[in-house]
């Protein structure tokens, strides 16, 4: 019997994802992971899994994938949207079982645009350096999932998922994202107009970090920046003045000026963002 | 090694930017942060002038800081001569060595002379898996980044940038000067350690047409 999924679709990427690598950046390996970590916690905790445990990331829908010859507890986190199970909806945010042969597809999101579909005992793709995350900038992990994959699920724990759904986000609506001044804010002539604007996210945005578009920032000075640390949420401005807001694959060092860093808490709802979606900025008081 | 100055910069809810006077003192800080060993301390990214330091899961940025405000740099160890020296074979051809010559004032013989006659030593990672950033013993190969950064540079090309020197793991961006090349394999991941360059190793390069 094998506990497995067989892809047949992908839509635009699909991606297995973990809560990334711990402890590499010294090596130039960056954390990656889910670019919404905690549609991925609550994915596992609903399905009883690790928090840790794999699953795929998909983004704006268009997964198709049959559960081979083992049925398969299953839930879909993050953006909200169709669940077909043999063209059933059975909804994202519900703990559901698959059985042997069934297929499984997941429609354009209604709302967001990263979903996360997990099983029970894990997405068990290949471990690289402690983590089955697939970071797209290093190339490091699981290749992006191709029609025709056969993804093995892990073994399950005792435990059995004891809800049999979870809390939808309101991913509509304006969304301003806390954050706090960065260490290079005076490198741009008026770090406010960060915050006095909104923003538009363009179509060069990926997992690696969201451009900015609609106004660009001035940079202050002439000099270059000694290359630094980096960190998702950091908020970087190229000599081009539009502003990169880092996410889970970015790189670990950078030489632009980073002028102001999203609160933790608030770059899971920034991944969820959409090319052309409207985007601001609060400052808060650093912690 | 008493740093000339430590400054803690904000950088949100999660991490700490520690601000030092040289890369020396980066890499020392970076060390003495290492060894510590204190569960709040995640992740350690020493770079430039700086090391990040981020909370660990289940830390608060102030647990972070309250470490951060005890690290005393010890005398530099990585600059001990027993570190690993690995010897890495350069064809030098590169497209930025006449340039190079230029900014320098050196003939490109000297370049080559300069570049293999001096140990470097890997002060830290960054910018891709196995990427090193290499400090020298002596200035001369001191030249700034290309003005214009090139869309690809191939896996191995050896180049310059500030006080650097670095070999370019693979395929990639970039915009240091490029002085040659290099058949080493700079990242492996059925090797322990992956990187080849990883931080206090030393290194000589070998001009492989002499």
């Amino acid at each position: 019997m094998t506990r497995a999924l067989r892809v047949h679709a992908t839509g635009p990427l699909a991606l297995v994802q973990d809560l990334g690598r711990r402890g590499l950046s010294g090596v130039g390996v960056g954390r990656s992971g889910a670019a919404d970590r905690g549609a991925l916690r609550q994915l596992n905790r609903a399905l009883a899994n690790p928090d840790d445990a794999a699953a795929v990331e998909v983004t704006f829908g268009g997964l198709d994938v049959e559960v081979l010859d083992e049925g398969l507890w299953c839930c879909v986190t993050g953006a909200p949207g169709a669940v077909r199970v043999d063209g059933r909806d059975v909804g994202s945010h519900a703990v559901f079982f698959a059985e042997p042969g069934s297929r499984l597809v997941l429609d354009r999101p209604s709302a967001g645009l990263r979903s996360y579909l997990g099983v029970r005992g894990g997405v068990a793709a290949d471990e690289v350096l402690g983590s089955r995350a697939s970071d797209v900038l290093s190339g490091l992990g699981p290749a992006p999932l191709a029609a025709g994959d056969v993804l093995p699920v892990g073994t399950p724990g005792k435990r059995f998922p004891e809800v049999d759904s979870v809390t939808a986000p309101d991913l509509t609506g304006e969304v301003v994202l806390r954050a706090v001044r960065g260490p290079r804010d005076g490198w741009v002539e008026d770090v406010d107009a960060l915050v006095a604007s909104t923003w538009s996210v363009t179509e060069r945005s990926n997992r690696v970090g969201m451009r900015l578009g609609g106004q660009t920032l001035h940079p202050a000075r002439d000099q270059q920046l000694p290359s630094e640390g980096a960190w998702r949420g950091a908020v970087q401005v190229p000599p081009s003045g539009e502003p990169v807001l880092f996410l889970a694959d970015h790189p670990v060092t950078g030489g632009y000026p980073v002028v102001a860093v999203v609160v933790d808490a608030d770059v899971d709802r920034a991944a969820q963002l959409r090319p052309g979606d409207p985007v601001r900025f609060r400052w808060v008081e650093a912690p | 090694m008493t740093p000339s100055r430590v400054e803690l910069l904000p950088y949100g809810d999660r991490a700490v930017l520690v601000e030092l006077g040289s890369t020396a003192e980066a890499v020392a800080y970076a060390a003495a942060l290492r060894a510590r060993d204190a569960g709040a301390v995640g992740e350690i990214v020493p770079a430039a002038r700086t090391v990040l330091a981020v909370a660990s899961d289940g830390f608060a940025v102030s647990d972070l800081r309250q470490v951060l405000a005890d690290v005393s740099p010890e005398p530099d160890a990585s600059g001990r001569d027993d570190s690993p020296l690995v010897e890495v074979p350069v064809t030098y051809d590169g497209e930025d060595l006449a340039d190079v010559a230029d900014l320098t004032g050196l003939t490109v013989a000297e370049v080559v002379a300069a570049h293999t006659g001096q140990t470097w030593r890997v002060a830290f990672g960054g910018f891709a898996p196995g990427f090193g950033y290499l400090l020298g013993e002596d200035e001369r190969l001191h030249v700034p980044r290309r003005a214009e950064s090139r869309t690809r540079v191939p896996a191995g090309a050896v180049g310059l940038a500030g006080e650097y020197s670095g070999i370019y793991p693979r395929a990639s961006p970039g915009g240091w000067q490029l002085i040659g090349r290099t058949d080493a394999t700079l990242w492996d991941l059925d090797r322990d350690p992956a990187a080849l360059l990883s931080p206090g190793v030393r290194v000589r390069f070998v001009d492989v047409a002499s």
